[in-house]
């Protein structure tokens, strides 16, 4: 047993926010009470929650964790250990591994490998259509019934309108979300970073915001047409949001992510260091400031870090040549505080409601502190200062543009299953 | 004043100041061009590092004859027969030149930034010799020295630049290095190759406006720049050459419309009858010749400044002593 003494319950499902002890008791939890008020906590190990904020297991439902395949980068041992360092409880795996996640044996092998060297729960994505080469559509029953979530073709868009179409109307019948990595791959081609006076000064080549935002439109035109749930993924630029805002207004089946890098950094950042190229890239400051109002007003539905760990031998070249991609898990917390927090623009129930809630909510979960209710429990500090350093990271790679940033609140302890994975 | 930076990897950093500085090292080394005998000890004994990872025949020319006058050896890195084409990623090429301890690392090469990525690595002096699409100092520099010698001055001139400015590392160069001037630009050339965004990348309150008629552009110019139409940048669809020609060429007919005395430039190569004609190209108001020999003596105020530093005392090319017995110098004097 483990009993949570003294902190600031912060449950969006409940819409709780008190000071409360909680009993975990194996692996769900017992119950939740006022102050000294739970019996059974005789022999209880105690973890003092004192001036920190108790919140439901923290989910990131965009992750890359590279295994199978490039081990190099990472591996679901160590992508897991950065996610409960960073506070999560539970990751949900993009499929564009080595091989794909295509099939159910590799599906199982993810879930397999997960439970054995796992530090959080890993939720895995299967890719929409084989070999996510937008052709024919994988076998996606199969998958779900090993343990998929949802489908995506990330790193790339579902290919055609007519393979959207398809993929929605079959998951509709599965009942799974499809997730979109929303790009029109002619207007990106080439690009690696945002189009705009920024990389035109730096002679990088650019993809304009309509890159993203006109796929966006196609698949919520096709969510209409199927009537399914889609959801579009690290979403980056104003007018995307504004489809999805409208879509939400129509009564569609459409939900968002936003990430924090796009939420705290904007193509001015850049520079020709590669730990500032992703996929999204930076978006523009105007853009920066739509996502930061759609984080407030309730259009974003979750935070989600897309976390994409590159070992240095591939991401530290010139950066036209660099991967896409940064690390995410570990300054999720830190940045969402930072930025929307700490400055006002949301209160912390929201916060902890895009991290909890939210995603839940899209994958078709739920997510509460509750008697009975699985013992996922994500401890933070608002204001705890601390400063990152990425060559101590649990990942196996380097590749974050947040390295030696100090923020001020973070992740205090992260538990699983009723068990604390961090600190260990 | 002295050169306060280890590199040379943009003009956008260096204030108009620093960049008279740099041009009027330069001056006492155009001298040494027309001497008999070219060749200066001030750098005996020590090593340029000559890394093009993309072609280049006339800059690594220029830079190699400038290390050469200037006595140093050169170490040289081609592309065709480098291990880049093994795989071999370009900081393991720039740390095994290195290693060979060179005092100074000119490079070119075809990614953004690839001079700045370098230069966080290593501990010499580098050059950027042109990245990409991004910048060209050492070429913003000699067209610089050129205008200033052949219009008397910099401030206040209008500059027309013509062809593909997105794509132009030499255009970068050039509104950095004379928008510090308080020149003005005026950028011509096909939409697709003249975006909008160009207008606010140049020093802060610099004007620059972007017209797609060459007759707007040519009118009160001081300075017409005129690019190389680069088919290896050209990102498909690709614009039609012949209508390249039709709408934007620089031919005698349209030269009517520019002041007689406006000046003309070309970073060279030409592609004669394409972006310009041939008359204009060997025209009196062309100063293409004068670049590339402006290009030798910037490039030695380059070496000079970057691997010995200006020092209080005489400018070594003023006290010229070329070195008489030097086999090279005999050649370089043919």
């Amino acid at each position: 047993m483990l009993l949570i003494k003294n902190g600031r319950v912060i449950d969006p499902a409940s819409k709780t926010d008190a000071v409360r002890d909680i009993l975990l008791d194996g692996e769900t939890i017992s119950e939740i009470a006022a102050p000294g008020k739970i019996s059974r906590a005789n022999g209880a190990e105690v973890f003092d929650a004192t001036g920190l904020v108790v919140a439901p297991g923290f989910i990131d439902m965009h992750v890359h964790l590279r295994e199978p395949g490039q081990e190099n980068s990472e591996t679901i041992e160590t992508g897991t250990k950065a996610a409960a360092r960073g506070g999560f409880t539970a990751v949900c795996c993009m499929p564009n591994t080595r091989p794909v996640n295509d099939n159910a044996s590799i599906t199982r092998f993810i879930v397999d490998r997960a439970r054995v060297h796992g530090h959080v729960r890993v939720w895995p994505i299967g890719a929409a259509s084989i070999g996510s080469k937008g052709e024919d559509i994988s076998e996606i029953a199969a998958m779900r019934d090993a343990g998929i979530v949802a489908v995506s073709d990330d790193g790339k868009p579902l290919a055609t309108a007519k393979l959207a179409r398809q993929i929605m109307d079959y998951c509709r019948s599965l009942d799974l979300p499809v997730i979109e990595h929303a790009e029109d791959v002619s207007l990106a081609a080439g690009a690696v970073m945002r189009e705009g006076i920024a990389s035109t000064r730096l002679g990088l080549a650019g993809m304009p915001a309509a890159a993203e935002s006109v796929c966006v439109a196609r698949d919520v035109q096709i969510a209409e047409l199927t009537g399914a749930r889609l959801h579009i993924a690290h979403l980056s630029a104003k007018a995307s949001l504004e489809q999805v805002r409208f879509a939400k207004k129509q009564g569609l089946h459409v939900t968002c992510e936003v990430t924090p890098h796009h939420f705290t950094l904007i193509d001015e950042d850049v520079t020709y260091d590669s730990r500032f190229k992703m996929n999204p890239p930076l978006a523009a400051r105007e853009d920066r400031e739509a996502l930061l109002a759609g984080l407030a007003d309730g259009t974003v539905d979750a935070i989600a870090t897309d976390h994409a760990p590159h070992e240095p031998a591939i991401k530290d070249v010139e950066f036209d040549k660099a991967p896409f991609g940064i690390l995410g898990f570990e300054t999720a917390i830190g940045l969402a505080l930072e930025q929307l927090v700490h400055t006002d623009r949301i209160p912390v129930m929201r916060m902890v409601e895009l991290f909890t809630t939210g995603p839940a909510r899209v994958l078709g979960k739920e997510r509460k502190l509750a008697p009975g209710e699985p013992a996922d429990v994500t401890i933070f500090s608002l204001d705890r200062p601390w400063t990152y350093h990425v060559k101590g990271s649990a990942s196996k790679s380097r590749n974050s543009p947040f390295d030696g940033r100090t923020f001020k609140g973070g992740p205090a302890a992260t538990i699983v299953a009723g068990k604390i994975v961090h600190p260990d | 004043m002295t050169y306060r930076f280890r590199d040379l990897l943009a003009l956008e950093p260096l204030s108009a100041d620093e960049l008279t500085f740099i041009l009027d090292q330069a001056k006492p080394f155009q001298e040494i061009q027309r001497h008999p005998l070219k060749k200066l000890a001030i750098l005996r004994g020590k090593t340029v590092a000559l890394a093009f990872f993309e072609n280049s025949t006339r800059t690594r020319l220029s830079f190699a004859t400038a290390a050469s006058r200037l006595g140093a050896d050169t170490m040289n890195l081609q592309a065709e027969a480098s291990s880049l084409k093994k795989g071999e990623t370009l900081l393991d090429t720039a740390n095994n030149l290195n290693a060979m301890r060179p005092d100074c690392f000119v490079m070119r090469h075809a990614s953004s930034g690839a001079a700045d990525f370098v230069a966080r690595h290593l501990e010499i002096p580098v050059v950027n010799a042109g990245d990409g699409t991004h910048e060209h100092p050492s070429q913003g520099l000699l067209d610089a020295l050129t205008i200033r010698d052949r219009v008397g001055h910099l401030n206040n001139l209008n500059i027309t630049i013509l062809g593909d400015i997105a794509h132009s590392r030499v255009a970068r160069s050039n509104i950095h290095l004379l928008g510090k001037f308080g020149c003005r630009f005026t950028l011509c050339g096909p939409a697709m190759w003249v975006p909008r965004e160009l207008e606010k990348i140049g020093p802060p309150g610099t004007p620059i406006r972007c017209v797609y008629r060459v007759e707007e552009a040519l009118e009160a110019a001081d300075v017409i720049i005129v690019l190389r139409v680069q088919t290896e940048r050209l990102h498909e669809p690709s614009l039609s050459q012949s209508d390249y020609i039709l709408l934007y060429q620089l031919n005698a007919e349209r030269m009517k419309l520019a002041k007689p005395e406006a000046l003309i430039l070309h970073p060279g190569p030409i592609n004669r009858g394409t972006e310009i004609t041939p008359e204009v190209a060997d025209g009196p108001q062309s100063a293409v010749l004068e670049q590339v020999t402006n290009g030798v003596a910037t490039r030695m105020a380059i070496l000079y400044l970057l691997m010995v530093g200006a020092s209080e005392g005489t400018h070594p090319a003023l006290e010229v002593k070329p070195d008489a017995k030097s086999k090279e110098s005999a050649h370089a004097s043919d």
